[in-house]
Formats: C-alpha cells, sequence, structure tokens
C-alpha cells in the first residue's frame, strides 16, 4: 500500500506469559475506514493500543507517515497523540474535573489555540452531536451516551489524521451510534483521515471500506463467501 | 426453503421411500413448516426427472407399493454445491440457512465454513447497504435499515450457531 498513513510491521504484544499479539501486520491509507474484528481477548484493543501509541510493542514496528513512532519516548509519542490522532473508547475517558464545553475545546487549547476561539469550535461540535444543552455539564452528570458523544466531538475537533475508535457505539442507541459513525466516516471521505476502529457490531463494522479480523492474536484467513 | 435440496440431503444419508422421507423432514424441520406428501411426491418425481435421484426399489410389505429412492452422483454433486455455497443474503433467508447447516451436520460436510462463508456474505451485503444509505431518501435510508437490522440479527446467529457446532454435531449425529 504506497499511501499507508499508518502502518503496523510484525506487531507483537506480552503481557507477561500472554502474548496478545503475536505478529500482526496491517496498513491504513489515508481516507480508508477499517473495522478490526474478532472475539473476545483477540487481542483487537491491544493492537489499537499498540497502533495508537499508548502501548509499546515488545516486538515489531509501527509507523506513521512511513516514520517509525515505537522507538520514540513516551513524550514524543504523547505530543502525536495530541497533535496527529484523535481517541475514542467505549468509555468516554473525559477529565473528569472539566465541563462538557472544556473537554471537547481540550485538544485546541493543548495545540495553542486562545480559549475564545477553542470553545466557539467545541460549542460548534457539541451542536452536530445535539448536546448543546449539555455543554456546561460535568462527566459525572451525563447519561453514559452522551458522555460517548462528548468524546467523539473531543476526539474529532482537532481534525486528526488518525482516528482510533474502540466500539465507538458501545453506549449509544441507533440513532446516536449513527450519527456518530456518519461524523467517523465523513472525516475520512472528506478530510482524508485514516480511521480504524474495533467492533463487535456487525452494523458499525459495514461502515468500514475493509474489514481485518483477529483471532488469537493473529489475523485470520480472510473467507470468500463463494 | 429449499425442499429438493432439503431431500437430497437426507437421501444420501440413505435412500428412503416417501413416508420415510417426511417422517425424517419433520423430525428435522418440520416444527416451523412440515411437509406434506403431495409435495414431497411431487418433488422426487422433479429429482427423479432431472437425474437427481433415482428409484432403487419397489417395495411392497403391508399395503400399497412403496417406492424407495437414492441419490445419484449428479445429486450429491448439487447437493455439494449448495451446501458450499453462501445464500444470497436478504432478509427472511435464516430458515433456509438453518436447513443447510443441519444438514451439512447430518451429512458429514463443514457446517464450520459454511457458516463463515455465510458470514462474509452478510458483511459484504451490509457494507453496500450502508454505503447505499449515504445520498439517499430518508425512505431509501429506512428500507437499507431495516435489510440491516434483518442481516445483523443472522450474524448473531452464525456467530452464537458456530460456537455451538460441536454439541450440535454430537446431538444431531447422534439422535
Amino acid at each position: 500500500m504506497p499511501d499507508a498513513l499508518l502502518e503496523g510491521r510484525e506487531l507483537v504484544k506480552r503481557f507477561g506469559k500472554d502474548e496478545a499479539l503475536r505478529g500482526i501486520s496491517i496498513e491504513v491509507a489515508r481516507g480508508e475506514v477499517v473495522a478490526v474484528l474478532g472475539p473476545s481477548g483477540s487481542g483487537k484493543s491491544t493492537l489499537l493500543h499498540c497502533l495508537a501509541g499508548i502501548f509499546r510493542p515488545d516486538d515489531g514496528q509501527v509507523l506513521v507517515d512511513g516514520r517509525r513512532i515505537d522507538d520514540k519516548s513516551e513524550a514524543a509519542r504523547s505530543t502525536l497523540r495530541r497533535e496527529r490522532f484523535g481517541l475514542v473508547f467505549q468509555f468516554g475517558q473525559l477529565v473528569p474535573e472539566l465541563t462538557a464545553l472544556e473537554n471537547v475545546s481540550l485538544p485546541l487549547r493543548l495545540t495553542g489555540s486562545g480559549r475564545e476561539k477553542a470553545e466557539a469550535a467545541a460549542h460548534d461540535w457539541l451542536g452536530r452531536m445535539e448536546l448543546q444543552d449539555v455543554s456546561r455539564s460535568y462527566p459525572g452528570e451525563l447519561a453514559g451516551g452522551q458522555a460517548q458523544r462528548v468524546a467523539v466531538a473531543r476526539a474529532l475537533i482537532g481534525e486528526p489524521d488518525v482516528i482510533f475508535a474502540d466500539e465507538p457505539t458501545g453506549s449509544l442507541d441507533s440513532m446516536n451510534g449513527e450519527r456518530v459513525m456518519d461524523l467517523l466516516t465523513s472525516a475520512a471521505r472528506e478530510r482524508g483521515a485514516a480511521v480504524l476502529m474495533v467492533t463487535h457490531d456487525a452494523r458499525v463494522a459495514a461502515y468500514a471500506g475493509r474489514e481485518v479480523v483477529l483471532a488469537d492474536g493473529r489475523l485470520a484467513t480472510p473467507v470468500v463467501a463463494s | 426453503m429449499a425442499v429438493a435440496e432439503t431431500m437430497l440431503g437426507l437421501l444420501e444419508e440413505r435412500p428412503r421411500h416417501g413416508y420415510d422421507l417426511k417422517q425424517a423432514y419433520d423430525r428435522l424441520f418440520g416444527e416451523r413448516r412440515p411437509l406434506r406428501f403431495g409435495q414431497i411426491y411431487a418433488t422426487l418425481a422433479r429429482l427423479d426427472r432431472d437425474g437427481l435421484v433415482r428409484m432403487e426399489a419397489l417395495e411392497q410389505e403391508e399395503g400399497p407399493e412403496r417406492k424407495r429412492y437414492g441419490i445419484t452422483a449428479e445429486g450429491v454433486a448439487d447437493l455439494d454445491v449448495y451446501l458450499r455455497e453462501a445464500l444470497d443474503p436478504k432478509p427472511g433467508l435464516h430458515d433456509e440457512l438453518f436447513t443447510k447447516v443441519v444438514l451439512a451436520i447430518t451429512s458429514g460436510r463443514d457446517a464450520g465454513s459454511l457458516l463463515q462463508r455465510q458470514r462474509s456474505a452478510h458483511r459484504s451485503r451490509m457494507r453496500e447497504l450502508t454505503a447505499s444509505k449515504r445520498g439517499a431518501d430518508l425512505l431509501g435510508v429506512i428500507t437499507a435499515d431495516r435489510d440491516l437490522f434483518h442481516l445483523e440479527a443472522d450474524i448473531r446467529w452464525i456467530d452464537l450457531t458456530e460456537q455451538r457446532l460441536d454439541r450440535l454435531r454430537k446431538e444431531l449425529t447422534h439422535a
């Protein structure tokens, strides 16, 4: 894949004696949405965490734009995540001391935007998620689905090059799930972002242009219909 | 529901006459849709005409004569194709999918591969339907959603059945 934006090569990750990833290679191109499927414990989330630079693989390489990131310091990987990655996890992982508005504006503040500009953009994103009414609420005051949508807005506001999503619609009803998936896929379609999402939901996976299936820490052999 | 292919599957197990076929069919599949004798004999006649089964014996113990049918090599080849190919993913195929899985198991074929191929076909169709919603009017969207929810339910059943295949195989082959 000549224009792979994100690439994992022969990734191995161990937790004690357990080998969660056993040599997985994967590429995601600009504008591509890839779904990672597989049973519980197959290594889906570990793969996503390695590719996002949150976990450091025990073996193998992670590259963004052809440059290795797995050998960078934690601080350098953290900067990369802040500046180029958007992360959506099943359980929002919002900062509990900040309001919904402040949470959503945080990525822009951290990359140097002024408060007024960042909060105006955050207002806009909360509006797209139909969350205007809870902009001043703290995460502890939000329902699960609301917190999830705030997290999606926070992940997308900085227009990241790569979006990592782990069960992005896990706490959402069908309507809000569809709204979130439309936003994630339009980031790929309209801006050329690469989207990698872990899901067990067949309807969510159907938004992807391509699926990879993991089994026991490895890529499963693709099955053709006939 | 593919009655002809189902009958081929039952005849592959061993030659049977009409009454025996109905009993075997009803035991495995009849709960949802029992088969009428007329349907059985009409299907047997058609399969015979097409060379997929042939009459092997004319039996008469008590009562009327009974024709015992067996599957031909062409019939086995037809059944092979049927049990290997994924169904065209569309809502309402769950009865036939159920039948294929049971037949694959009782005939000693690879039901696991069949389920994997069907899941792959379903997912591919779900991607097409999801893409079709972009830019569609609301009627188009809810039509696609209706199909997507049905296909999703099928995939859940496929996933669960796949996990239960060993138990199901034991149950069906020892019944």
